[in-house]
């Protein structure tokens, strides 16, 4: 049984580009809303790219900024310079 | 006791504007960059024409030959509206006003070879007129354009030309430890020196356009596309064996900023040209002729600084230029 990996992002501007890099760059990806909140649930794996965020935003994005729109994340983290993967071990 | 908070989820009645709804085809959040420019122009419903131009509304598709199903089809790539654009600019504000007391602070102007420093206040100073004249053109996009995605980014690429300027004369006030005196000698050479007769007389036929895509084209693919590399990269580089490390630091906004120019005028060349063969066919002949002007007017200025040399600068320069406008659909 595969668990299930999950973030929840506010709806900012920002965010926005993310939540919709997330679910062209995830699959398995499924959004639902919450008052001023967006969670996404995936199985096992959701990854966060660089290059996907700033086309949408318009502008270089630095993967730390994913902070700045972060409420809560569910699975063990691994980060670079590209991308910000959250996946089961 | 026991309070017991019920949380109440609002859903907004709306996502966003009914325009925007309607142009989406169903009621989702839109972007600031999205309700700051789509259908913001009025398309209807216009009370006096202009009187300098009583054949045309306010609002005209008509000022141009240039042919669009939907206007708003001219997305721009770094989605700049008031906000995103004033913060993208003062942040380069602050690197470039930190190189500048760098190199005062380090007097690394004093380390140029005083040949070259010579050299410098003939190409460099001179060339606030020119962005000068960039405002004038970037301001009439803004006015005779139509739609809001363009007019309102050609109005920023305005502030930007201004800024630019700023930004020489700064330079030239470093040069002449704030008397002023390189700016009046820049002017006397934009008017007089024959270098840049050719680059004044470009601009100034660019002036009396009267198609604003042309001068779109012509300003910000042609001149700017042989002139800005030449000067800030191919000069620069070539001073660098002189000892001007500080000056680069002081033009490197001028880089930045080209490049960040250049993803809007392609873009918006891009789509231009895609939406039909007959548009790309005007676009090519505008970039064609315009080009050749830029490039008779950078060659004079070439050899004065880097004498025969500069000739085949400029040739790279355009065949660059070139290259970059056939990528964008253009037959160049």
């Amino acid at each position: 049984m595969t668990r299930s990996v999950s973030i929840t992002l506010q709806n900012t501007d920002d965010a926005r580009a993310i939540v919709a890099a997330i679910l062209a760059d995830n699959p398995g990806a499924a959004a639902t809303q919450f008052p001023s909140m967006t969670k996404i649930d995936c199985q096992q794996r959701l990854v966060v790219k660089r290059d996907s965020v700033a086309q949408r935003l318009g502008r270089d994005w630095d993967p730390q900024e994913l902070q700045l729109s972060l409420i809560t994340l569910s699975g063990n983290i691994d980060e670079d310079d590209d991308q910000f993967v959250l996946a089961w071990h | 006791m026991n309070i017991d908070i019920k949380g109440i989820n609002l859903v907004p009645r709306r996502q966003t504007y009914a325009h925007i709804a309607r142009r989406f085809g169903e009621d989702r959040p839109a972007s600031r960059y999205e309700e700051a420019t789509y259908d913001v122009q009025a398309t209807a419903n216009f009370h006096y024409r202009p009187l300098y131009q009583p054949e045309f509304e306010i609002f005209d598709p008509r000022r141009t030959k240039i042919a669009m199903s939907d206007w708003y089809k001219f997305r721009d790539p770094r989605q700049y509206y008031y906000a995103t654009y004033n913060m993208a600019r003062a942040a380069q504000y602050q690197v470039a006003d930190r190189n500048f007391a760098a190199v005062e602070d380090r007097g690394m102007i004093d380390a140029i070879a005083p040949a070259w420093r010579a050299k410098i206040a003939a190409y460099l100073i001179p060339l606030r007129h020119y962005e000068w004249g960039a405002n004038m053109n970037a301001q009439l996009v803004a006015d005779w354009g139509f739609g809001t995605q363009i007019t309102s980014a050609a109005a920023f690429s305005g502030a930007d030309r201004l800024g630019l300027a700023q930004f020489i004369s700064r330079i030239g006030l470093l040069f002449d430890g704030g008397t002023g005196e390189a700016l009046t000698q820049g002017r006397e050479q934009w008017l007089g020196a024959p270098q840049w007769q050719g680059l004044r007389q470009a601009v100034e036929d660019s002036f009396v356009l009267t198609d604003w895509f042309e001068t779109f084209v012509a300003q910000n693919l042609a001149l700017d596309g042989v002139i800005h590399p030449l000067v800030f990269e191919r000069f620069d580089r070539a001073g660098m064996a002189e000892g001007t490390a500080g000056l680069s630091m002081l033009t490197a906004f001028a880089r930045d900023w080209f490049a960040d120019h250049s993803r809007w005028v392609d873009a918006t060349i891009k789509t231009a040209a895609d939406e039909s063969p007959d548009n790309a066919k005007l676009l090519s002949a505008w970039a064609g002729s315009w080009i050749k002007r830029a490039e008779a007017a950078a060659l004079p200025l070439a050899k004065h600084v880097l004498g025969d040399a500069g000739y085949g600068d400029v040739e790279a320069a355009v065949g660059e230029l070139r290259r970059r406008g056939r990528a964008l659909g253009l037959s160049l």
